[in-house]
């Protein structure tokens, strides 16, 4: 087995949302699809993802102010 | 109300609390009055953040200025720094004036045994380093070049590897031959046959690339910390990681849009940050890093880095009037005639032109009370 590069300092854990998930996020938010971010399906971080256009990506950045915060794009094509 | 505090003051409280040994119910007390604190600290909805971020940035910005020239020059390489680098940030530069890298190794490597032939290996090698002499041979035609001893021996090149690579990279149409010390002549191959090409030869030769990675210009290893790593000038990350002593995890360049080429939108929003406030710092600056997050935030939020200019992400505003109040004000108003743009006044510049209340603060009502 071939072994997973080690992630650069600098890119943070991105997963993709289930469906159910995602359809909880927006309710919750009161959102469209179209108010989140974007981040283009063919963003080197989400490669091994295999996204969709239309998936809900979430992001855990390391912050200097609050620790961990939670961010979400939608995967756009191009 | 869930009273969900943000990790890293949940973290700091948790950990005083255990210090100072308190009971359940004193801990329940503290964490009430930590979050009812931490609730009332919130920036409020509708407000104009972006504004108190602009000047926040702006203000010590006009410090800046004086200090820029002054400090230009970090560890022997001249690298941009202060207001011009700001700017550059900011606006999104494609070409900065002054990339650099910091490319980490991992461990046998980074010892600082070798590290003068692995910083060699990276930098990018031309002709013209290689060569002292050049001359045209009319009578033999062809090309006599002698070969800068020095500098072979301190990169570690002989003259039969310049041979190959220069046979490579002339595709064949001339002949090369070493004497194996320093000396290559270079002869018309039996395609060519007019005497021109040599003159024009002896011109492209010396951009003719030998080995290294492209755009490392300058390699400098130094000692930082407990391990050495090496500092260049230019910068090519795909390149330099594709290298197998390369630590992938460390190694850093200042190029925003080339680390959003290998790593991704979100690792270029960090390097934003990061870059920002790293000049911020440098000039002994106190900005706090909340603005520059929201400044990133904001470049990046289309999935593709833009600027702060007219070509980025004001281009991007629906606004006919708020776009028109940047820059260039009579083109973008004459475009949007041509094109019969309409304008909804959902924002705030374009309402503040046209005397009207703006949506931010107690301009925006609706948040708490049915408007009609």
């Amino acid at each position: 087995m071939e072994k997973k590069p080690a992630k650069h300092i600098l890119v943070p854990n991105h997963t993709k949302l289930s469906d159910s998930e995602a359809k909880q996020l927006l309710e919750k938010n009161n959102l469209r699809r179209e108010h989140l971010p974007r981040i283009f399906i063919s963003d080197p971080a989400i490669k091994d993802l295999d996204p969709e256009s239309g998936d809900i990506i979430k992001i855990e950045r390391r912050s200097p102010t609050a620790g961990v915060a939670h961010f979400y794009r939608v995967v756009s094509r191009a | 109300m869930a009273n969900i505090l943000p990790k890293k003051i949940q973290e700091s409280m948790d950990k005083q609390m255990d210090a100072a040994k308190l009971s359940d119910s004193k801990r329940k007390k503290v964490s009430e009055r930590v979050f009812e604190k931490y609730f009332g600290m919130k920036v409020h909805p509708g407000e104009c953040v972006g504004i108190i971020s602009a000047e926040s940035i702006g203000e010590p910005g006009t410090q800046m200025t004086l200090n820029t020239f002054h400090f230009a020059g970090v560890a022997e390489m001249n690298v941009t720094v202060g207001l011009p680098r700001l700017i550059e940030i900011l606006d999104g530069r494609k070409e900065i004036s002054t990339p650099t890298m910091e490319i980490y190794l991992i461990a046998p490597y980074n010892s600082g045994k070798d590290i003068k032939k692995i910083a060699n290996e990276i930098k990018e090698v031309k002709m013209k380093e290689l060569i002292s002499e050049i001359s045209i041979n009319i009578a033999n035609s062809s090309l006599d070049v002698v070969l800068d001893a020095e500098t072979l021996a301190e990169l570690e090149i002989n003259a039969k590897y310049i041979v190959k690579v220069l046979e490579k990279r002339l595709h064949g149409s001339f002949k090369c031959d070493t004497d194996g010390e320093k000396v290559i002549t270079i002869k018309l191959g039996d395609k060519a046959k007019d005497l021109k090409q040599l003159y024009r030869l002896k011109e492209s030769l010396k951009a003719v690339y030998v080995r290294g990675v492209k755009g490392i210009s300058q390699v400098l290893p130094i000692k930082k910390g407990e391990e050495f790593i090496i500092v260049t000038a230019g910068s090519n990350l795909k390149m330099v990681l594709k290298k197998e002593y390369v630590d992938q995890v460390r190694t850093t360049t200042n190029d925003i849009f080339q680390i959003e080429e290998v790593f991704g939108i979100e690792a270029a929003r960090s390097a934003i940050i990061n870059e920002a406030y790293k000049v911020i710092q440098e000039q002994g600056l106190n900005v706090d890093i909340r603005h520059l997050m929201l400044v990133a935030d904001t470049m990046c939020v289309n999935g593709k880095v833009k600027g702060i200019t007219r070509y980025g992400i004001i281009r991007e505003k629906t606004s006919v009037l708020a776009r028109a109040s940047f820059e260039t004000p009579l083109r973008h108003i004459f475009n949007a005639a041509k094109q019969g743009e309409e304008d909804v006044l959902n924002s705030v510049v374009e309402n503040v032109m046209i005397n009207q209340p703006v949506p931010i603060g107690t301009g925006l009502p609706g948040l708490i009370t049915k408007v009609k």
